[in-house]
């Protein structure tokens, strides 16, 4: 393996601490969010210490250098993808640029059935009976929830790519499944279940050919891979800082310029105005305009310094070492008789995040015993629920390394495992 | 804290071993909850007896420690009339809010009193809870038991 882990894992203060009385920690739950080097808790700190005011307003000499802290922000993380920095919105977290997505169709909708006097209003954000929305049945709530919902007020209908047994998308039917109803196509890039990398780009690609917008969702890739967005093709794509070494508290959408400036605000207020009368108002052009409010400054500093952390490793680097911890799961795991992953079976195309259920046991059980050991571990249907149903399962469990974890943290999750069967005496 | 504290051996029993599972031919109310944040799923009926005592069965799929916690309830309940479950009912959750203080009354809740070492873990309570609430839902459900009179003695 290429990362040294264990100094890396020296920059992580809480990785060093014990749990349940005494036990090492083993931390496995990155999917779920991840850990803090100093780099990015002292980048947060150094800020509000030195820099820190109000971005984007005011004339002083702070509100100055904390606009330029929260701009440079912005193309550190933009860059991170091959983006410019205008082209990155800051929201709270991915799930509400899901919601700032959904919502510009539902805002455009609503808009055009007023009229909406002296606003253009693009077309292809306008939703009715016929419409379609295609996801797919690997999507976390937070890519599901709010399509439902857009169904429910324009009419439009959700479709989906079924998943196949070894957690794939079945792509067979494709063109049938995007079509000319088709206004938009949000697929995960890669599912915080299954694990599965989707080939987001031939999607998008489909999406583009029949007129409707491509969104991905980039919540477990940009964490884990090289994310070049020209290369994924993607009209729209979120992640939230948290899942990748940055503070809580902050997402990212990408948006080609052309989309943002044809999305209708989803938050309105201070910050996102152009021009503010008693009767109406203009918007800022984005990124401002989707940035209602005082903005999250002192997080997407710490995110721009997970950035830079993670640069310096290199993302390819990064991404060859996961899939090196990835053969060793698949193999230790399936190793264990009376295990069964929920998802590839191969490193092809595959994230570290490994699903699996024990013969005879509840992915909580499962969880508790490891939890005994000191290993965390997220159990349950990991906001994926249409995902279990697909399999049959009520939960699994799940672990999810990140460059923090080695070969030695999996072998203890395996042991850990044998450890719940032969606890519940169902060690086949 | 141990492994064995939260799985006594009572529990571990209830789990293998499940009583009072399946649904009623005739019930008279019916509830289904869901854990939403694991996808545990129970059924709970509950009906009554020629002889005017509760009736209750299940069905669901879930992690030990919520099969235990119904089948041990359904064991407690059987038999009994609407209030002196609902006494039992309200015994279970005050223990499991407890965080493991007092001693919990052996004599109002039988092999219940296993489940006091769930309350000593917070993600493990709702697990613990699921059959006991949905039992109360197929009460308010069959006209047992009213919303008002359950209000009164939260
Ligand atoms: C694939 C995927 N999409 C969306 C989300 C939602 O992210 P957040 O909860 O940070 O908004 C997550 C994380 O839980 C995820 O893994």
């Amino acid at each position: 393996m290429s990362l040294d882990v264990a100094r890396i894992k020296k920059d992580f203060p809480l990785l060093s601490r014990t749990v349940r009385d005494g036990k090492e920690l083993v931390y496995l739950d990155s999917g779920a969010t991840s850990q803090k080097p100093y780099q990015v808790l002292d980048a947060e700190r150094a800020f509000y210490e030195t820099s820190y005011a109000a971005v984007h307003r005011g004339a002083h000499a702070l509100a100055e250098e904390a606009t330029i802290h929260y701009e440079d922000a912005r193309s550190a993380i933009a860059g991170f993808i091959g983006a410019s920095p205008s082209n990155i919105v800051f929201t709270k977290n991915a799930t509400e640029a899901l919601n700032l997505c959904a919502y510009a169709f539902s805002n455009a909708t609503a808009l055009s059935r007023q009229g909406a006097e002296g606003r253009s209003i693009d077309p292809r954000f306008i939703l009715g009976p016929g419409d379609t929305i295609v996801i797919s049945e690997m999507e976390h709530h937070a890519n599901l929830v709010p399509w439902q919902e857009l169904c429910a007020k324009s009419g439009a209908t959700l479709r989906w790519f079924s998943v196949d047994d070894e957690g794939r998308l079945d792509l067979s039917n494709m063109d049938a499944l995007i079509d000319a109803t088709t206004k938009v196509v949000s697929v995960v890039h890669q599912s915080n279940i299954l694990g599965t990398v989707n080939p987001v780009r031939a999607i998008m690609d489909r999406a583009h050919e029949v007129g409707a917008i491509g969104i991905v969702d980039g919540c477990q890739s940009v964490p884990h891979m090289p994310v070049d967005i020209a290369k994924v093709g993607a009209d729209l794509l979120m992640w939230s800082g948290h899942k990748m070494l940055g503070p809580t508290g902050i997402g990212c959408l990408y948006g080609t310029s052309e989309i943002l400036d044809a999305m209708p605000p989803f938050l309105t207020g201070g910050s996102m105005i152009e021009m503010v009368s008693i009767e109406t108002s203009t918007f800022a052009p984005a990124p401002q305009k989707f940035e209602a409010g005082t903005p999250m400054v002192a997080q997407a500093v710490g995110l721009a310094a997970a950035v830079r952390y993670l640069e310096e490793i290199g993302m390819d680097e990064v991404a060859e070492h996961e899939a090196a911890l990835t053969a060793h799961s698949l193999s230790a795991l399936t190793a264990i008789p009376g295990v069964r992953i929920i998802g590839p079976s191969t490193t092809f195309e595959r994230g570290s995040t490994i699903s699996f259920v024990v013969d005879g046991l509840h992915p909580h059980d499962v969880g508790q015993v490891l939890d005994n050991l000191g290993i965390a571990v997220r159990v349950g249907h990991h906001c994926a629920w249409p995902t279990c149903r697909r399999f049959g399962i009520p939960a699994t469990t799940r672990i999810s390394p990140y460059i923090y974890n080695d070969e030695s943290d999996i072998d203890r999750a395996a042991a850990g495992i044998i450890a719940a069967q032969k606890f519940f005496g169902v060690a086949p | 804290m141990n492994l064995e504290s939260l799985y006594q051996e009572i529990i571990l029993d209830h789990y293998k071993h499940p009583r009072g599972q399946g649904l009623l031919a005739e019930p008279l109310g019916s509830a289904h909850h869901v854990n939403p944040t694991c996808g545990d799923e129970l059924t709970v009926e509950v009906g009554l007896a020629t002889g005017g005592g509760l009736v209750v069965g299940y069905e669901g799929q879930g992690c030990s420690i919520s099969q235990a916690s119904a089948s041990v309830m359904t064991e407690l309940v059987n038999g009994h009339t609407v209030e002196e479950a609902e006494a039992v009912r309200l015994a279970f959750i005050a223990m499991m809010h407890a965080k493991g203080a007092g001693e919990p009354d052996e004599d109002v809740l039988g092999d219940a009193v296993a489940f006091a070492g769930v309350a000593k873990f917070p993600a493990r309570i709702k697990c613990a809870l699921l059959g006991w609430m949905a039992l109360q839902d197929a009460e308010i459900q069959s006209g047992l038991m009213t919303p008002q009179s359950n209000e009164k003695t939260q």
